[in-house]
């Protein structure tokens, strides 16, 4: 019982930690999806960080592959369609509303931003009535 | 420590967090957002753990430090002067079509496949084909987002509009 919450508590430390440095040291927030879709803004001056930042996710990805291999999803379990749509929907959503999960959730509930609070309750719990509905009242229509 | 070490150390360290907390496995997501049958609480304390070590940081550390971050500690308290109270904060919010059909666009999204994008990113790794669909399709619709205002515009027969920039301060996944 205690265990299985052990992990995902140090596993959130280390993001609050990460985010929080980022912050300290320069003033960034660790918004991925914010850093992903200004990362492609060619003309601006400041990309280097974003690229640096993304390059560490990669790099820490690598690291987990080599490192605790079960950490990283061993198949995906979701048809084409549905991975394209959920994927468009994901960077065309965080960027209107934003921030994501960790731009709004991380980084917005502990620099104690109303709108933060608001988006994050939002993509929770429509999040929570899309499973809802894709995995039981279309449980085998949704491929 | 040289320009680009202390962001590749945040990304590499913030993506050890993802994988460890169990962030990058689509259907243990799935399983968290799954609120009937058996629900696997356990990735609420992911984002309860994430959230408290960024605040004691942000609240604390430009004090532990001896100075203020860059972008000004000041601003990091919700009852920092210049900022109105936190019930106007809210309406506004609320009443933030852009803010609440983002976020939904993006719930639907997360819940139909458990990617959300740091995630995405991370999982590239793994070298699947469904990884790096989900992170084109990402691209896209990011891509998309700004590519908007000018179809509208040119749709309309109007000079295009400019999408705001980057977000001053709080609007942490614009910065």
């Amino acid at each position: 019982m205690m265990m299985e919450f052990l992990a995902p508590t140090a596993g959130g430390l280390l993001i609050g930690l990460a985010a929080g440095g980022l912050y300290l040291a320069r003033g960034r927030m660790a918004g991925i999806s914010g850093i992903l879709g200004e990362s492609l803004r060619l003309e601006s001056a400041d990309a280097g960080w974003r690229w640096s930042f993304l390059a560490g996710l990669l790099a820490g990805g690598v690291a987990l592959r080599v490192l605790v291999p079960g950490a990283l999803p061993q198949a995906i379990a979701a048809s084409l369609p549905l991975l394209l749509a959920a994927g468009f929907l994901v960077g065309y959503g965080a960027r209107l509303g934003g921030g994501c999960t960790s731009g709004h959730g991380v980084c917005g509930l502990a620099h104690g931003s109303a709108r933060s609070l608001v988006a994050t309750l939002s993509f929770m719990s429509v999040a929570v009535l899309t499973v809802y509905v894709a995995r039981h009242l279309l449980a085998g229509v949704i491929p | 420590m040289s320009r680009p070490l202390v962001p590749f150390l945040a990304g590499l360290v913030f993506a050890l967090g993802l994988g460890i907390s169990g962030m990058t496995q689509p259907a243990k997501v799935i399983g968290f957002l799954d609120l009937s049958g058996h629900w696997d609480a356990s990735l609420a304390f992911v984002m309860a753990g994430a959230v408290a070590a960024n605040l004691l940081l942000v609240r604390f550390g430009p004090r532990l430090l001896g100075r203020m971050a860059r972008a000004g500690g000041a601003a990091a308290s919700a009852s920092a002067p210049g900022r109105a109270p936190l019930g106007v904060q809210l309406r506004a919010a609320l009443r933030d079509r852009r803010l609440l059909a983002g976020s939904a666009a993006f719930g639907v999204g997360w819940g139909l496949v458990g990617f959300c994008p740091g995630p995405a990113i991370v999982a590239l790794a793994t070298g699947h084909g469904e990884a790096l669909v989900f992170f084109g399709a990402m691209g896209l619709g990011m891509l998309a987002y700004r590519a908007a205002p000018a179809l509208w515009a040119r749709l309309r027969g109007q000079p295009a509009v400019r999408l705001p920039g980057p977000a001053p301060r709080q609007e942490c996944g614009m910065a």
